[in-house]
């Protein structure tokens, strides 16, 4: 494959390879002309031309279609050994191969040039559709806060009167979660183009792991009301050189997800540990976990489980992925055999054993 | 009663009803700049007490119109910005802005942190006493109590809390307590820093997982409360 490209790619290699092969092959011919007769060492040779003209450019396929009729003339037409030619018959053939030849050689580039092209005009119809995918989902999924917002605070201006006080602390609640969401829209949103644009160096530095699961967990305890998230701190974990930030955005996502697709009273559960120079956090539920298809789709862009409620752009999950793998790590999900759901998070490091410094 | 003046530069008219209309009922003189240019004329003119500055100006870029600040400016700037990258607040913060608040912010932490940045100005008589909750660090005796009991603390422990405590409200990078408290040459040994704020918050909060003192500001250092 890369061989390939190489190829496709080197002008000078595909001259060489195209001289050489035509070289080659006059050279079997020539041994046994006496056998095969020189009109089918033509039609070897033209064969040679139309392969060769399959994959490279047009330049050295003419140059080699020049070369293989010179060389016909040259070794195999009747005086051998010389560019003369005796009969008005072979003339014609001479003549006759060599527009052949460089004919192949133009057609055939030709043809593979509107192919690329029109490889290009499918991939750009798949991005357009991806593009209007993006715009459908993302349309539903801001308005609806927007919606929200401006309806409730129509109803807070207009029927002020009307509406108790539990009402109204209820409205001013709807509005508060609705600017949540939308910042936690437009914050996947700029991630995942930041992933897109491969614009990510990580932030190396010495991390407290428990530390940021603990910071990552009270962040998310206001929307966790209905759900409980499980968590022990590893007093044996080492520090790890990690990028914090990408960190708490994966278990963010992951959490995020969690909280809104598992029913409520579910338990999230996560636990850290250190295997093999590798920073491993799992984050269980016991909700009904994912339907087999989805397992590995739930990190494509856009997907969402089929069936699922509103709420979610299909991001999360994916730049989840993405961040561990800019991170170099991994991402697995599985489903638990007691039900619900598992993800690993497996993200290399150095690592330092902190204890040394205590009591200093 | 006298009342605090504080400067608005911010080009988002929305952004600045809501800063006026905040600020205000709580007590404090505004004045209004909408470009960084304006801002500087201003803040020549008034000397206000506290500038909140957004990164986002249409004339000029918010790091540069910090640095300009600085230059003779010596109270308090908040940095409200849209640009909420660890790399931009630690920029900023180097660049000598006293705090850092993203956009979207609650009003309630904006009050907190514009208060304890004004404590921050030069001539405010600070004063060695620091409370938080049932926390009192006593900085002219060098003692912490905790609910009414002394705290027994290792030297290392008890600077880098007093340094916390100093700043208190103000989030201080890794690289400046690593600096104020193992010196020059020191900065890259963020792992002392993990350590000792693990074992200060062991000692000082009722839940070390969830700290009410020490709080974590994510890549970019810590803040005490």
């Amino acid at each position: 494959m890369t061989f390939k490209r190489k190829i496709e790619e080197d002008q000078r290699l595909q001259y060489l390879i195209g001289i050489s092969t035509i070289l080659l092959i006059s050279l079997v011919c020539y041994l046994f002309i006496d056998v095969i007769g020189y009109h089918v060492v033509a039609l070897v040779l033209l064969l040679a031309v139309s392969v060769l003209a399959m994959f490279f450019k047009i330049w050295p396929v003419v140059t080699v279609a020049i070369l293989s009729a010179l060389i016909w003339n040259f070794l195999f037409i009747q005086p051998r050994s010389t560019f003369s030619i005796n009969t008005p018959e072979d003339a014609l053939f001479f003549l006759m191969y060599f527009i052949i030849a460089v004919m192949n050689a133009v057609f055939t580039t030709k043809i593979r040039k509107a192919e690329a092209l029109s490889r290009k005009r499918k991939e750009r119809e798949k991005e357009i559709k991806l593009y209007n995918t993006l715009l459908n989902s993302l349309s539903h999924e801001l308005k609806t806060p927007i919606s929200t917002i401006i309806g409730a605070i129509d109803m807070l201006k207009e029927n002020s009167q009307k509406l108790t006080l539990s009402n109204k602390a209820d409205l001013h609640l709807e509005i508060e979660k609705a600017g949540h969401r939308l910042n936690r829209q437009v914050s996947n949103l700029l991630n995942m183009s930041r992933l897109e644009s491969e614009f990510i160096k990580l932030q190396l530095d010495w991390y407290d792991v428990n530390e940021i699961i603990h910071s990552v967990i009270q962040f998310n305890q206001p929307e966790a009301e209905d759900h409980t998230i499980v968590f022990e701190a590893n007093e044996e974990l080492p520090l790890f050189k990690i990028d914090a930030v990408l960190l708490e955005h994966i278990l963010q996502n992951i959490i995020n997800n969690a909280l809104q697709y598992t029913p409520a009273n579910s338990t999230i559960t996560i636990k850290a540990f250190h295997r093999l120079n590798n920073c491993v956090i799992t984050i269980a539920d016991d909700g009904k976990g994912f339907p087999e298809e989805a397992l590995t789709k739930v990190f494509d862009k856009f997907y969402r489980v089929p069936h699922t409620a509103s709420g979610g752009t299909g991001l999360g999950l994916s730049i989840a992925m993405g961040f561990a793998q800019a991170h170099n790590g991994s991402l697995i999900l599985e489903n638990l055999e007691s039900g619900g759901a598992l993800f690993t998070l497996s993200l290399p490091a150095e690592i330092a054993h902190p204890n040394s410094y205590k009591n200093a | 009663m006298h009342k605090e003046e504080i400067l608005i530069i911010d080009d988002e008219p929305q952004i600045r009803k809501l800063l006026q209309i905040t600020l205000e009922s709580n007590d404090y003189k505004i004045i209004q700049a909408t470009t960084g240019i304006e801002g500087i004329h201003l803040a020549a003119s008034h000397s206000p007490d506290l500038i909140i500055l957004d990164l986002g100006l249409p004339d000029k870029e918010g790091h540069k119109v910090l640095l300009e600040l600085r230059e003779w400016f010596d109270k308090a700037i908040i940095i409200l910005s849209v640009q909420n990258s660890e790399q931009d607040i630690i920029k900023a913060l180097d660049n000598g802005a006293t705090d850092y608040l993203a956009k979207p912010f609650r009003t309630g932490e904006l009050l907190a942190r514009i208060r304890s940045s004004l404590r921050s100005n030069p001539n405010t008589e600070l004063s060695p006493l620091v409370t938080s909750g049932t926390l009192e660090i006593d900085l002219s005796s060098r003692s912490v109590i905790k609910d009414n009991s002394t705290v027994k603390l290792t030297s290392t422990e008890y600077n880098l809390l007093a340094l916390l405590a100093k700043n208190q409200g103000k989030v201080l990078t890794h690289q400046y307590i690593l600096k104020e408290i193992w010196g020059a040459g020191s900065q890259l040994e963020t792992q002392y820093l993990r350590v000792f704020i693990a074992q200060l918050r062991k000692k000082l909060e009722i839940n070390p997982n969830s700290p009410a003192h020490i709080i974590t500001q994510s890549g970019v250092g810590y803040r005490f409360t």
